[in-house]
């Protein structure tokens, strides 16, 4: 077992994973920067190292830092948490070199995963459905119309070495492309220091389909079934639900199967999520790969009842994965709401303040990770995220009656926040039905 | 007329956009902010051109701030 685990992250999911440490009797070691002196993190850990200025590049960012704080407190492993340094393989192999325990997957499938276009042809390889789009990084604009007019627009831009939705543009017509194949190579080099781009064919009223897998030293790969992510404002997700409401059995089976196919394929260790699209037609496409822990996971970890962070924390120490395939169950219904510090009325706006009034809800069938407190400084540092939302039930329909029920009861003053728009989702008729897409958000569906 | 242009949110500025003299349009960046890991422009209200630019790449400036006057 690992004998001390420095957190590499902070918010809500330092404190999930602090709790996992000390679930297992490991101690924990938060990192911060002067922002965040008196976070709640920093509270938790059983000990705390300052590691820099309150911007992230100096502090959450700073590999050095981070290393230099696990190596100084004695911890032999290091969590990276979602964000900042958790998908960049250079943190990944300083860890490596330092002979310290990143828990996570190897640095190579880091790597391999993080260039998106080597991703794609990975996947396209072990026989995962790819969309149609360029075979690498495309590097100037008559290429990439020759792409396009291919594939047939829309299209999306992308940038080779991002994810999670930045530095992309939807392109929908030849006369738009140039414009925007240059802005989408300023925000990749801006973003990522890497301007390399790729093109995909864009699907419209696409649902965003995930499935958790799991891998472990000895070569065993396991799926933990599906989660519904279409919700989503600006490519990032905001509602989350496992199972995905209205699947064909055909069509999760060959969901799930893709999923574990392409984790095998590439030895996979450790906790990582396939991101696929779904077309209103059934066909179904490999977007990405995210190595590392999902924001998402609580609704796989209330369906199933299994714990994917002590999991995680297990598999980095050796250990052989705790469930077989067949023990992996999905029982009842699970939803993730996302409380961000923005503004659902001025297009998703960041706001930045202090929280001065903090009320959630408990309960049967509910759960909070918060990475705040009354008091808390949200700063325009750092990721707008404040607190997840978890209800659960028997059934969809339980579930989401109690989200309705968990939202209400919610109070946060300080700062705008997404809880309105949160309510107008989970009240609409169609996300009642469980009819969602992709563009529901920016096409108004939610709107006020 | 000068008219300042005024920051609608707190954030720290990421790019300057416009320099002094320069023409822009209703809608154009003026300068960039960076909140919350988005980039945010703060846009010229009119076509114009734009007098000073009162703030530096890294400054933090708070919803309100004028970040720019324009001619």
């Amino acid at each position: 077992m690992l004998r001390k685990v420095l957190v590499a992250n902070r918010g809500e999911i330092a404190r999930r994973v602090i709790r996992a440490c000390r679930q297992l009797g490991i101690p924990s070691v938060a990192v911060y920067s002067e922002a965040d002196a008196r976070a709640p993190h920093v509270r938790d850990a059983d000990e705390a190292v300052p590691i820099g200025p309150a911007p992230a590049r100096q502090s959450y960012l700073s590999i050095p830092a981070i290393v230099d704080a696990a190596l100084s407190t004695g911890a032999d492993a290091v969590h990276p948490g979602y964000g900042f340094l958790s998908e960049n393989w250079r943190f990944a192999q300083a860890c490596r070199d330092a002979r310290l325990v990143f828990v996570g997957p190897s640095v190579e499938a880091v790597r391999s995963m993080g260039d998106k276009t080597e991703a794609r042809r990975r996947m396209a390889a072990a026989g995962v459905p790819v969309l149609p789009g360029s075979d690498g990084a495309v590097t100037d604009v008559e290429e990439a119309a020759g792409i396009a007019a291919t594939v047939g627009f829309p299209v999306l831009l992308k940038a080779a070495g991002g994810g999670g939705g930045i530095g992309m543009a939807r392109v929908d017509a030849a006369a738009d492309l140039t414009g925007a194949f240059a802005a989408v190579r300023r925000r990749a080099e801006a973003a990522f220091g890497d301007a390399a781009v790729y093109v995909e064919r864009y699907v419209q009223r696409a649902r965003h389909v995930e499935v958790q897998v799991f891998g472990d030293d000895q070569g065993q790969v396991v799926h933990l079934h599906e989660r519904e992510c279409s919700i989503q404002r600006r490519h990032q997700k905001l509602v989350e639900e496992s199972p995905a409401p209205g699947l064909s059995p055909a069509l999760k089976d060959g969901l799930t199967r893709a999923a574990a196919t392409g984790a095998r394929a590439i030895r996979y260790v450790n906790a990582g999520t396939m991101e696929f699209l779904i077309e209103p037609s059934g066909a179904f496409w490999f977007l990405e790969m995210n190595t590392r822990l999902q924001v998402e996971h609580p609704v796989t970890e209330e369906v199933t009842g299994l714990d994917l962070v002590v999991a995680q924390l297990r598999v980095a120490a050796g250990a052989p994965l705790p469930w077989r395939q067949e023990e992996i169950r999905q029982r009842g219904a699970a939803l993730e709401c996302r409380i961000y510090a923005e503004d659902p009325a001025k297009g998703f706006l960041p706001s930045p303040g202090t929280i001065t009034a903090l009320v959630l809800p408990e309960g049967e069938g509910i759960r909070v990770e918060s990475g705040v407190v009354v008091g808390s400084e949200v700063s325009v540092h750092y990721d707008p995220l404040l607190i997840k939302l978890v209800t659960c039930g028997a059934t969809r329909e339980d579930a989401v009656a109690r989200m309705d029920k968990a939202l209400a009861g919610c109070i946060l003053e300080g700062v705008k926040t997404t809880i309105p728009f949160l309510r107008r989702v989970v009240a609409h008729p169609e996300f009642r039905r469980g009819a969602v897409h992709t563009q529901m958000v920016e096409q108004g569906a939610f709107n006020a | 007329m000068p008219e300042e242009i005024k920051a609608h949110i707190t954030g720290v500025v990421f790019q300057i956009a416009a320099h002094a003299g320069d023409r822009v349009q209703a809608g154009d960046p003026v300068i960039v902010l960076e909140s919350m890991k988005m980039e945010i422009p703060v846009e010229a209200p009119r076509p114009g051109s734009v007098k000073e630019i009162r703030v530096q790449v890294g400054q933090t400036v708070q919803d309100g701030d004028v970040v720019a006057i324009m001619e």
